[in-house]
């Protein structure tokens, strides 16, 4: 039936549980904080249990203990991960290593990082046989059937490749071919598409899923991105602060989270179909050795009790799934607001504020951009989409002067601005703010959150020193930090309040137009739902003008009035943003809306129509009987 | 069920009190941690050692530096712990008194050394273009001479004074200085955050002076110890060829010149300060090997990395 070649107890069934973890535990090794603990799961041979979390819930710890294997400094203190019902905790180090790649594989997130780029790619496809030596008959034609199980050209002009003449996805396959080669019990895929586009992203998954299921192969999926799990697994175990919070079936989670955290993720995902007010989780993340005596969620948490911060909740069992929430059982069944967004006052003013005419870029002699045109009206936000390599970056760096090798014309306010940020005049750099992508690489590390904010005020208005902290502290207030930050330096700052501080930076000298570079790009779901939330009140407060570049359709419409889809350096499609969602003209931009990863559509509809129409029996209700039409089903 | 509100749309809590605290200077940090793994303190224990030894020994020497209390050449004795040198001085008083001019020649030229090489280096770097050609190739001319014929060759031009010759060896050694702060130097100024700052049409000195200096303070540390190491080597080399202190006085290096005839017959005017010297660069570079390792992360303290790798792959990047 299978072609399952390390000796286990039974062939693969389906149903049968493959791996179970139970009780697992990860410690520092000096001070013994808790990293992870009590962690419990299973999986079935042919599904694939989805871990979610956001950074610094221990979702990749679980994972690397999955390999029987912790980071430096951190030491599995408790639990077993039984495979096939053989601890893997409790086997010499020898057989651990012989159990790796051939009964317990593991997929990275970076393949261009995970691959070895001096060898080539069927050098690297064949090092497993070298190293688990008859697992397989003949090493080549298991090559050649693995490579045609991960949508790879086996032919020997492709083994003759090296990493870096593969595309992105095509590396992925690779280490998925890698990882399948000697057909393991478990693979733990560890977020493998983060860095890939979203149709890439979508092939890929398609084909892990297709291979988990046709060899009863277990499989364990990382992933900050509740929606791109909806579509791919059948289980589902929420992360936080170390702790699985809720587990349960996909469906039935996304239905109707049970957990307050998982409410609050669930709400912080963009919908392509409408605009609602996105609503983020505030506070963050306990870290390991600081978490409190109660539930590690409560500081953060609407519905928290008095004994929520006492007492930490112990796992529960509603409607069939783990909940670990004192609360879970009186909640089950309320709803969870969503707003939509505030209708807009008036209609926004004709002038436009900045306009772009034939603007062509290149980096040396590649080009980049070809004959763009756009117009961001005044107080009005432009969303620019596009995938990555698009040139949406590079679009934006023109307009505020950082990358100056363009030709073509942009004008501001009705004047033609100079090529590059040196030949423009103070005044305009001033009134054209920007704010970069990464958060973590724009704020100067050896300085305060005030000083970073104060610099452009120093630059451009000449303040005496009280009115100048009064202003920084005002523009603190804005972006919601209070002037408790002002002391503090950036890497004592979570990823969202750096953003924040970011832009307040570019605030403090009242722009008029205001260019955002993929701001939410490096955050959580829940922290980059209180950013756009975050811009979009500040664009209305301030009457700004403002350029929103994303990769995240999703988004759009929540923030933007009019967009422009760039491809390949063009733009193919541009109006109304209703228009462009709602009925695409181009090609290009049917595909990118196709592929959005969204919630599967009735667990999407339940979270909003927020009523629970079958009470649960005591054995759980029945699933809804149809899987809900996920755009991973498709052949 | 009136509570049931999510609290989601709250500002975030006002910030954790321990954070509040002012920090510690990055550098101080630094040394601080460099200091505890065994590598820096035994360095820092050695060099603070030798140091104690410069510093407070010219008011324990028994005798003057230029008396001459004995037979010449006696051998170690009760009252000569280190026996006496060819014209009857007591080596110990020599010795002890020998070490304080040394460690401040030391210390100013690494000064100079690493202020002219960082000018150059952060110069070169952020500035591109002709700047960088013409002060790398400068650098480039300068190191194909060997340091201390470098030294020898400005002191032959402006002649054997004290203040010379901290500034030739501090000289020399800027262009090395200059190669390792370019290369941070281009790393650093790619930063988004120095980008933010050109983009308000910052001038380019108040960027390099304000943004990119104080992200060098690593790599200008590492630099400080190893400089100081040459820098005693040198100087003391350059006193063994009889470029120092006029006679009677005399350090570390000139006792070694001095003596090295009578080697056979009293080694103990020779073995004293050559192990002083060697001791000290043994532990200033010690030390400095410890910070610079504290630096890039190999004797970070592990639970240290771990949890900080736990916050995710952003922000460890």
């Amino acid at each position: 039936m299978t072609s399952y070649g390390q000796p286990g107890p039974a062939g693969p069934q389906a149903g049968d549980v493959r791996l179970e973890v139970s009780g697992l535990e990860v410690r520092a090794r000096r001070g013994g904080a808790e990293v992870v603990s009590d962690v419990s799961f299973q999986v079935r041979a042919g599904e694939v249990l989805g871990l979610v979390g956001e950074s610094g819930s221990g979702k990749t710890t679980v994972a690397l203990a999955l390999l029987g294997h912790a980071r430096r400094g951190l030491a599995i203190s408790a639990g077993q991960v039984c495979l096939d019902g053989v601890d893997l905790l409790r086997l010499s180090p020898a057989d651990l290593r012989r159990a790796r790649g051939a009964r317990v594989a593991y997929v990275p997130q970076d393949p261009s990082a995970a691959l070895n780029p001096t060898l080539k790619v069927g050098t690297q496809l064949a090092e497993a046989f070298r190293v688990h030596p008859g697992v397989v008959g003949d090493p080549a034609e298991r090559i050649t059937q693995i490579m045609q199980e991960a949508s790879l050209d086996p032919s020997p002009a492709m083994l003759r490749r090296y990493p870096h003449q593969l595309s992105g996805g095509q590396q992925q396959r690779v280490t998925l071919a890698m990882a399948f080669a000697c057909r393991p019990s478990l693979i733990v895929l560890d977020e493998p598409t983060t860095g890939l586009d979203v149709s890439t992203q979508r092939h890929v998954l398609n084909t892990v899923r297709s291979m988990c299921t046709s060899y009863g192969v277990a499989a364990v999926y990382v992933s900050h991105d509740l929606a791109v799990v909806g579509g791919l697994v059948s289980d589902v175990a929420v992360m936080y602060a170390g702790r699985v919070i809720e587990l349960g079936s996909t469906q039935r989670l996304f239905a109707e989270p049970l957990h307050p955290y998982t409410r609050g993720l669930l709400a912080a995902i963009p919908s392509p179909e409408r605009a609602e007010l996105l609503t983020g989780i505030e506070g963050q993340q306990p870290r390991p050795g600081s978490r409190g005596p109660g539930c590690t969620f409560a500081p953060r948490c609407g519905f928290a009790t008095d004994l929520c911060l006492q007492h930490e909740p112990v796992p529960v069992l509603v409607e069939g799934r783990t909940v670990r929430c004192h609360r879970a059982q009186e909640l089950s069944g309320t709803p969870t607001p969503r707003a939509g967004v505030p209708a807009r006052s008036g209609p926004p003013s004709a002038g436009a504020a900045l306009s772009v005419r034939g603007v062509s870029a290149s980096y040396g002699p590649v080009p980049v951009l070809a004959g763009v045109d756009l117009d961001v009206p005044a107080q009005s936000c432009l969303a620019v989409v596009g995938e990555s390599g698009s040139g949406k970056t590079t679009l934006a760096r023109c307009i505020v002067g950082l990358h100056k090798d363009w030709t073509g014309e942009i004008t501001f306010a009705g004047q033609p601005l100079g090529r590059s940020a040196r030949q423009r005049p103070r005044e305009t750099l001033k009134r054209v703010q920007y704010i970069f992508q990464n958060p973590y690489t724009s704020l100067n590390p050896r300085k305060t959150v005030a000083q970073i904010v104060a610099q452009p005020l120093e630059q451009f208005a000449r303040l005496p020193h009280r009115e100048r902290t009064a202003r920084v502290d005002a523009v603190l207030a804005d972006v919601s930090l209070g002037s408790g930050y002002a002391g503090r330096y950036p890497d004592q700052l979570s990823g969202g309040e750096r953003q924040r501080v970011a832009i307040a930076r570019a605030l403090v000298v009242e722009p008029e137009l205001l260019v955002c570079d993929e701001v939410t790009s490096a955050l959580d779901v829940s922290v980059q739902a209180v950013i756009v939330e975050l811009l979009r009140r500040l664009q209305h407060e301030r009457q700004l003008a403002m350029i929103f570049i994303t990769h995240n359709l999703a988004l759009v419409r929540n923030i933007a009035q009019s967009a422009i889809v760039l491809s390949q350096g063009t733009v193919v499609e541009a109006g109304p943003v209703e228009q462009i969602l709602e009925n695409p003209t181009d090609p290009y931009t049917v595909r990118l809306i196709q592929d959005v990863p969204r919630l599967a559509a009735a667990g999407a509809g339940q979270i909003r129509s927020a009523v629970r129409l079958d009470p649960p029996g005591p054995g759980g209700p029945a699933a809804p009987a149809t899987r809900p039409a996920s755009p991973w089903s498709a052949p | 069920m009136a509570a049931v509100v999510p609290g989601h749309a709250a500002a975030p809590a006002a910030p954790a009190a321990p954070a509040v605290r002012a920090r510690r200077r990055e550098w101080l940090a630094a040394l601080a941690a460099a200091a505890r793994t065994p590598r820096g303190a035994v360095g820092l224990i050695l060099a603070s050692l030798i140091v104690a030894v410069a510093v407070i020994g010219p008011f324990l020497a028994p005798h003057g530096i230029a008396d001459i209390v004995g037979p010449d050449l006696a051998k170690p004795s009760a009252h000569f712990p280190l026996g006496t040198d060819y014209l009857g001085r007591d080596v110990l008083s020599r010795v002890l008194d020998g070490g304080w001019v040394l460690l401040i020649m030391a210390a100013s030229a690494t000064v100079i050394g690493v202020g002219l090489g960082a000018a150059a280096g952060i110069s070169a770097a952020y500035l591109r273009g002709v700047a960088d050609g013409m002060i790398m190739r400068t650098v480039d001319v300068i190191l194909a001479f060997p340091q201390l014929v470098f030294a020898l060759l400005l002191l032959s031009i402006l002649g054997p004074r004290l203040w010379l010759i901290t500034l030739a060896v501090g000289i020399t050694h800027a262009p090395q200085v200059g190669r390792v702060i370019r290369a941070a130097t281009l790393d650093v100024s790619e930063q988004d955050y120095v980008k933010a700052v050109e983009l308000q049409g910052t001038p380019p000195t108040k960027v390099m002076v304000r943004e990119i200096l104080p992200n060098l303070v690593t790599p200008l540390m590492v630099e400080i110890g190893l400089r100081l190491t040459y820098s005693i080597i040198i100087i003391a080399g350059l006193a063994f060829l009889g470029f120092g202190q006029n006679p009677p006085a005399a350090s570390w290096g000139e006792l070694i010149n001095d003596n090295r005839a009578y080697l056979a017959v009293n080694p103990w005017a020779v073995i004293g300060p050559a192990v002083l010297i060697a001791l000290l660069t043994i532990g200033v570079n010690t030390y400095s090997d410890a910070i610079a390792r504290v630096a890039i992360g190999v004797d970070r303290r592990p639970e240290e990395a771990a949890l900080l790798d736990d916050l995710g792959p952003r922000e460890a990047a």
